[in-house]
């Protein structure tokens, strides 16, 4: 007989503290003792992890309103500007965001050393902050400029909005050329000296729902070591399934999450300013989500290995870069997690940006929250898109005046 | 006795003289320069591995002569508060002082194999590498 849980049932075990919890790692044992089926018997819920810089974050903030007042034309917190094309005294601070005399790679390698992912993590951590406001003034809004210290106690509201996050799967990125190149995938040694990969593979958030059977709008997440939600798909979000020249699969890509939290009860070493080296700053993200087992179908996907899981070898000295289609071929996570892989006859060394020890810590902090019966599952609003919706890529096409 | 592994600090005043020399040919130690960058009237620092009986008289020899001596373990350390076992630096660092154990993917920092390049000081994404001087 097939199994079919219900949300409602599943929260009604996490309730009485009789749900069946795993993570996506200690799932995979079960399954490959006991089978798809008997597993989906016996659990209920599985939780996923992953931490990992994702660029497209950042927080809306609202200062409250100083007297006299003033409607922030422009906006500054330490030195790194703040989008205040909104309310009088709203701003949304974007992660990648710098100060306006950082010398970038004007210097070159940048080192980027502070940006708005650090402003971030700052506000986590209870520093005070410097707050710089410039405006035009105006008849109910007199003041023209203001310089003062917040704290994330102090200001009104802090909501974190990221419009892009959880890749579902990324790129293994080398460097065909003869030079040393500096990329968002780190420091790329020339003539395939290295490869970096940043996933967590099969403890990743959309490796373990890939049709997006369950997760959708209104999905309670481990949001930044806090409580969290899928707002929406996120930008990028193309689904689809990987395959090679001659239609080989190899498995689920392309899907991507808007998520949204209140930063004021999240944890400054789950949201993490960082730099890369000639490229810019950013802010590492903790994201952790459950996969309730309605049946088999779901159990099925959350049981794939490193093994079955698979990176495109992109050159990013050139075919990136440039938009060139097509890649050097794929490689298993678990081949990338040996600390070697071989691509044009080439064995090279290989490096992962997505730190796993920390995606593993983040499944097993949401199954402790789960199973003391702190955390309930939401059932969404709405799925989102997947693989069979075929929603493809845009370009951007330059045309002339 | 173990070779032991220090940085040498040499003011411009002295970096034009034989120093290396004196400790082989008067103590008798046993010396591999690791890593060198000493240049006429610049400040320059020698890290090399240095065994001997006479070591102790040797290091005092050093100082006389205004050479600072500092081990060279003190100088980089890895903030395991801050770092996030990324493992971003593990295949950028030239001597594989940072690698990770595997299965469990946790960064560690081996400073024995450390030739202070300081590379990882650039690359590390959350700057948890750090120098003491």
């Amino acid at each position: 007989m097939a199994i079919e849980k219900t949300y409602a049932e599943i929260n009604e075990k996490i309730r009485s503290g009789k749900a069946v919890v795993l993570t996506a790692e200690e799932v995979i044992a079960l399954v490959e003792e006991k089978g798809v089926s008997e597993a989906a018997r016996q659990v209920d819920v599985v939780t996923t992890g992953t931490f990992s810089p994702m660029c497209s974050s950042g927080v809306f903030l609202n200062f409250g309103h100083s007297k006299p007042r003033i409607r922030m034309q422009k906006v500054w917190l330490n030195g790194i500007p703040a989008y205040s094309g909104i309310a009088a005294v709203d701003a949304y601070l974007g992660a990648t965001e710098l100060p306006e005399d950082d010398p970038c790679n004007s210097n070159y390698p940048g080192e980027f050393r502070y940006g708005g992912g650090h402003v971030i993590h700052d506000l986590l951590a209870g520093k005070s902050i410097k707050l710089e406001a410039l405006s035009y003034g105006t008849d109910c809004y007199p003041r023209r400029e203001l310089e003062t210290y917040i704290t994330l106690n102090d200001i009104n509201e802090a909501t974190l909005f990221n419009p892009r996050n959880a890749y579902q799967n990324y790129n293994c990125a080398v460097n065909l050329s003869g030079k040393t190149i500096y990329t968002y995938m780190g420091l790329l040694k020339p003539n395939l000296g290295n490869a970096h990969y940043s996933s967590a593979g099969q403890l990743s958030p959309l490796l373990n729902d890939p049709y997006f059977l369950t997760i959708g709008i209104g999905t309670r997440i481990f949001l930044g070591g806090g409580i969290g939600y899928v707002a929406w798909h996120g930008t990028q979000h193309f689904p689809g399934i990987q395959t090679d020249q001659e239609k080989n699969s190899y498995g689920p890509a392309g899907g991507t999450l808007a998520v949204i939290g209140d930063l004021k009860q999240m944890k400054p070493e789950w949201l993490v300013g960082t730099s890369y080296l000639g490229y810019g700053a950013t802010l590492t993200v903790g994201i952790g989500i459950p996969i309730p087992i309605l049946n088999e179908d779901v159990m099925s996907c959350v049981s794939i290995t490193d093994r079955d899981l698979y990176a495109p070898v992109v050159d990013y000295s050139d075919a990136y870069g440039q938009r060139i289609p097509g890649n050097l071929g794929y490689v298993s996570y678990a081949e990338l997690k040996t600390g070697k892989i071989t691509i044009n006859g080439k064995e090279i060394p290989t490096a992962p940006l997505s730190s796993y020890p920390k995606a593993r810590e983040i499944a097993g902090k949401l199954k402790d929250w789960i199973q003391k019966g702190d955390f309930s599952l939401s059932e969404p609003v709405k799925l989102l898109p997947s693989f069979q919706d075929q929603i493809t890529a845009k370009t951007l096409d330059i045309n002339g005046v | 006795m173990a070779a032991k592994k220090i940085i040498l600090r040499f003011g411009k005043d002295i970096s034009d003289k034989p120093i290396i020399y004196h400790l082989a040919k008067d103590y008798g130690l046993v010396f591999n320069i690791i890593k060198a960058n000493v240049n006429p009237n610049k400040e320059g620092t020698v890290v090399l591995e240095l065994t001997g009986e006479q070591y102790a008289k040797g290091l005092e020899y050093l100082e006389s002569e205004g050479v600072r001596v500092q081990p060279l373990a003190e100088q980089l350390s890895r903030n395991e508060l801050k770092c996030t076992s990324c493992g971003a630096c593990t295949d950028i660092c030239p001597t594989g002082a940072l690698y990770l154990h595997r299965p469990s993917m946790e960064v560690a920092f081996d400073s024995d194999n450390c030739v202070l390049c300081q590379i990882c000081l650039k690359v590390c994404p959350v700057k948890a590498m750090e120098v003491k001087f």
